[in-house]
């Protein structure tokens, strides 16, 4: 052994001393240590205790990430094969964005749940994202926490968490996160992770797949009808999910669930780019109902900063009359690239997606969704709204295919745009292939502005501009809103007049 | 061994630079340069992983060894004089072009009203080829450089200030030869302020058992007030590919109406440039396309309002037969600034068969808000409740399927503002649904043509 390799021997064994860890480890760190004594001219260090990762990404990263959350063989197995593929991937440049290159290596992909480079206090958070919490009503506590401040009070929704918890384990529903669902279900994790979102999919998909940090996993046993919502919100003190979020959802036959993801109050995220996946498997006759409220910081006024949401949402409609069902109210993120879609295999399942997407000062959004019809008699509804106001671009971006088998297959696209100002953009970019003589397949597209007659009425009637800007917007994207549970739907519907505040020239 | 096709006519270029010179004007000899640059950079003709080609492979398309006619053989011309298309009680002022060779009839050259000219690209004055030539609309792209590239003539139509032609010009383009053949093609026609000129443009193949390839730049420029009616008829061979693309500019109070036919073909791309420049102008754009055996045909426009208070419609008709493709791309644009505009878009298909294929991607690229723009897409199938209803009064299923895609295509030929034309492509479109056109057509069309003469 020469003597560098026994110098990090002994770094490492002061480490283990310091933290008391079980002598097992060391083992490992051997091991390890053979592995990758090769690469130390590249400046890594295989100190596997210590906190601080090194910023970039190398196959040694990968199996540190694996080892720091003591993951099964196979699911290092996975994340390496990812890795691997990803390096042969270049980033996608069809979407109608201007996103700047992301430099990989200037990110750090593990980070410890500890670790919190918070605002002190809340005199730190920006006054503006301050005047939102109140006006959304959002309890001191949960600003702070929102704020991204370390918060050790016992919260509300903590204990809210436990009741929930009990609840749901007495019907055998599975509801954690999904590290946790790996030690304790490692069979259902392996069965269905990976099958809906391939790590070949797509350069994000690949990226998530190599370095994924958490998330959720949920799955409802035949025959069950989750009795509450599920939401990751309850999750959310727990958090650490951090950017490269992975959720897992299957409904097993017969089974209903249905599923927020995030809230509406804006948070605060120092991780710039945000590369999740969400999978969702739905076997014969289940339903998921899968609603999302994206709020991420948007940037400043001039569009500098922000959260760059690059993300991976598929659901596999497996069963035979499954329904997947995805809806969206989206008003925040620099730069949003996403297509929840459905695969709809089993015959006579259906999908769908609504939509809103909000975008302002100078966000850029390229959303939609893809219908893949594989079997018989398959239904597919999209309803799409955009909003764009001051110098923001929003594009909605879908795919309708209709495969051979298909035989009978239904879809119907509605894509709508409405422009406040002239200085954003709107634009529809569906594609649609039809290999089947059977199938019907209608998309109608319309882009306006608010209409003046309507702003008149109002203004008539004493409501004044902004207002009514407001009242007409949500009536527009009323269509939507509707598919969201209810107490979610109150909370959306303020959160987009607040957003369109002061965009209306 | 895979190898982009585009060599194999980049190397033809560096061998025959000399001798493509010789054969045309300066005008066209500027543009080669920079052709040759755009396409040394591209590296390849666009390939379906391009955005926008996604369903036609271009590389594909010309990968086959076409001869290009470098040496300026004459093909006879007694044999195109007597090909015309079949449309009767239509006078139409007729030009021919076989191959890439501009031909004029004495007819044409006789009856000409004062203050139009048709003719060869290489007589046409220099002033106003310098002018417009490849700088209708400004922007670079592969179809303009690949023809660019290698053409040696073309037509030149030119109508000054407030002439109104009272007859259509008509360019009968046929393919004729023994040996694969490239066939570069372009047409000019400028259209000065207040003129008024419709042109009916019809692709033959004459000796279908030959493959054959077409790379067509048709450039339009409408002055101020300007009307201009294009119409172009598809009736290839199954050994034919064409690569065709319109690039159109319209300045204020113009009117274009183009309206395009497939009926038979091999391989088809259109693309439509269209630049509307100055303030309330109006466009029609519109397209048929049936398909059957294994014919593919690919629609691509891009349609850009940059003024105010213009109105534009385009509208996209499909029915598919057999193992046939269809592909729509169709794009609205309206520029920042550019207010009060109305666009819309249309695109509806059947799908006959259950070999047929069809992919649309209709497109919105809005960037103002005081806009009504819209567009819709459906494919499907003929209706059944109309089928059974027809059926039932007596008519065989053959028949009334006949009728049923006969009727779905009534509203892209009420585009067509010459009558004559009109009826003639209605008893094309009920001869191609029999299933007696493509090659047959053509026959009819030659003995035709021989009665009328």
């Amino acid at each position: 052994m020469d003597k560098e390799n026994e110098k990090n021997n002994n770094n490492k064994g002061s480490l283990l001393e310091s933290d008391g860890r079980s002598p097992e480890r060391v083992g490992d760190s051997r091991v390890i240590d053979d592995v990758t004594t090769g690469d130390y001219k590249y400046g890594f260090v295989t100190d596997v205790d210590t906190e601080v990762i090194p910023v970039g990404l190398d196959e040694d990263v990968v199996r540190l990430i694996s080892r720091k959350k003591n993951e099964p063989e196979w699911l290092l197995d996975f994340r390496l094969k990812a890795y691997r593929h990803w390096l042969t991937m270049t980033p996608p440049k069809w979407g109608h964005l201007k996103m700047p290159d992301i430099d990989f290596q200037a990110i750090s992909y593990y980070a410890a749940p500890v670790k919190k480079d918070g605002p002190k206090s809340l005199d730190e958070v920006d006054p503006e994202v301050l005047k939102t919490f109140d006006r959304l009503g959002i309890p001191l506590q949960e600003q702070k926490m929102l704020s991204g401040m370390a918060v050790d009070a016992v919260m509300d929704s903590v204990s809210v968490k436990t009741t929930h918890k009990e609840a749901l384990a007495e019907k055998g529903i599975i509801f954690c996160s999904i590290s946790e669902a790996v030690k304790d279900y490692p069979d259902l994790v392996r069965k269905y992770l990976g099958t809906v979102v391939s790590y070949k999919d797509n350069f994000y998909a690949a990226l998530n797949s190599a370095v994924f940090s958490d998330g959720s996993f949920v799955y409802i046993p035949k025959g069950v009808r989750c009795p509450m919502e599920l939401s990751t919100y309850f999750r959310i003190n727990a958090a650490g999910t951090g950017q490269f979020e992975r959720t897992l959802i299957v409904a097993d036959d017969d089974s209903y669930v249905s599923y927020l993801e995030g809230c509406t109050a804006p948070m605060r995220d120092e991780n710039q780019l945000h590369a999740a996946i969400v999978e969702i498997v739905v076997e014969e006759r289940a339903e998921v109902k899968y609603s999302t409220v994206q709020n991420w910081y948007a940037g400043d006024a001039e569009g500098r900063g922000g959260v760059y949401n690059l993300v991976t949402k598929r659901g596999l409609c497996r069963g035979d009359y499954s329904k997947l069902s995805w809806t969206q109210v989206e008003t925040g993120s620099a730069i949003t690239w996403k297509y929840p879609s459905c695969v709809l295999a089993g015959r006579g399942s259906s999908g769908e997606f609504y939509s809103v997407a909000v975008t302002r000062n100078h966000q850029q959004a390229d959303t939609g969704t893809k219908m893949i019809h594989l079997a018989p008699d398959t239904r597919s509804t999209i309803v799409s709204k955009g909003i764009s106001a001051g110098y923001s671009e929003n594009s909605y971006r879908g795919l309708v295919k209709v495969t051979p088998a298909a035989e009978g297959a239904r879809n119907h696209t509605q894509c709508d745009s409405l422009l406040l100002g002239s200085n954003c953009g709107a634009h529809t970019f569906p594609y649609v292939d039809v290999m089947n003589p059977t199938a019907v397949v209608e998309h109608e597209a319309t882009t306006s502005k608010i209409s003046e007659e309507q702003l008149f009425y109002c203004n008539q009637r004493g409501i004044p501009t902004e207002q009514a800007v407001g009242l007409i917007v949500n009536g527009y994207a009323k269509e939507v809103m509707n598919k969201l549970p209810m107490e979610f739907a109150v909370e959306a519907q303020r959160l987009l007049q607040i957003t369109l505040e002061g965009s209306v020239g | 061994m895979t190898m982009s096709s585009l060599k194999q006519y980049t190397d033809l270029f560096r061998q025959e630079r000399v001798a493509l010179d010789g054969n045309a004007p300066a005008a066209l000899n500027a543009g080669r340069d920079r052709a040759m640059v755009f396409l040394t950079a591209a590296g390849s003709l666009p390939v379906k992983s391009d955005e926008g080609y996604e369903k036609t492979s271009i590389d594909e398309m010309f990968a086959p060894d076409y001869g290009v006619n470098v040496n300026r053989v004459n093909f006879p011309v007694n044999v195109a004089e007597s090909f015309r298309c079949d449309v009767p009680n239509i006078t139409t002022l007729l030009a021919v072009v076989v191959n890439d060779r501009f031909v004029p009839t004495t007819t044409l050259m006789k009856n000409l009203p004062e203050g139009v000219t048709v003719c060869s690209l290489r007589d046409a004055d220099s002033a106003l080829l310098g002018r417009w030539l490849g700088k209708t609309v400004e922007s670079e792209d592969a179809a303009l450089a690949f023809n660019s590239l290698l053409l040696q003539d073309g037509v030149f139509i030119h109508v000054a200030k407030g002439v109104k032609i009272p007859k259509a010009i008509q360019i009968v383009d046929i393919f004729s030869g023994q040996t694969p053949l490239l066939a570069p093609r372009r047409v000019l026609l400028v259209a000065e302020d207040g003129a008024e000129i419709s042109v009916l443009k019809c692709d033959h193949t004459q000796t279908p058992g030959v493959e054959f390839a077409s790379s067509e730049v048709i450039e339009i420029f409408a002055g101020e007030g300007a009307k201009v009616d294009w119409y172009d008829l598809e009736e290839s061979s199954p050994a034919t590919s064409r690569w065709c693309q319109f690039r159109c500019r319209q300045e204020a109070g113009s009117s274009l109406n183009i309206c395009a036919a497939t009926l038979t073909n091999g391989k088809t791309r259109n693309e439509y440039l269209i630049d509307v420049v100055g303030d309330h102008c109006e466009t029609r754009l519109s397209g048929m396309a049936i398909g059957s055996g294994t014919q593919h045909i690919d629609n691509s426009s891009r349609l850009t309002h940059r003024s105010d208070r213009s109105n534009s419609d385009q509208l996209f008709k499909y029915v598919l037969d057999d193992n046939a493709t269809g592909a729509f791309e169709g794009l609205i644009e309206v520029s920042r600034g550019a207010r009060f505009n109305e666009a819309y878009q249309s695109n509806r298909n059947l799908l006959a068969s259950t070999g047929a294929r069809m992919h649309t991607k209709p497109q919105l690229l809005i960037y103002n808000d005081d806009v009504k723009c819209s567009h819709g897409a459906t494919t499907g199938q003929l209706d059944s409740a109309a089928l059974f209803y027809m059926r039932s009064r007596g008519i065989p299923l053959a028949e009334a399927r006949k009728m049923l895609m006969q009727a779905f295509m009534v509203d892209v030929i009420e585009k067509i503002r010459l009558d004559s034309l009109r009826d003639r492509l209605r008893h094309l479109l009920e001869l191609r649904f029999s299933g007696s056109c493509g090659d047959a057509a053509c026959a009819t069309c030659r003995n035709r043509a021989d009665r009328q003469v």
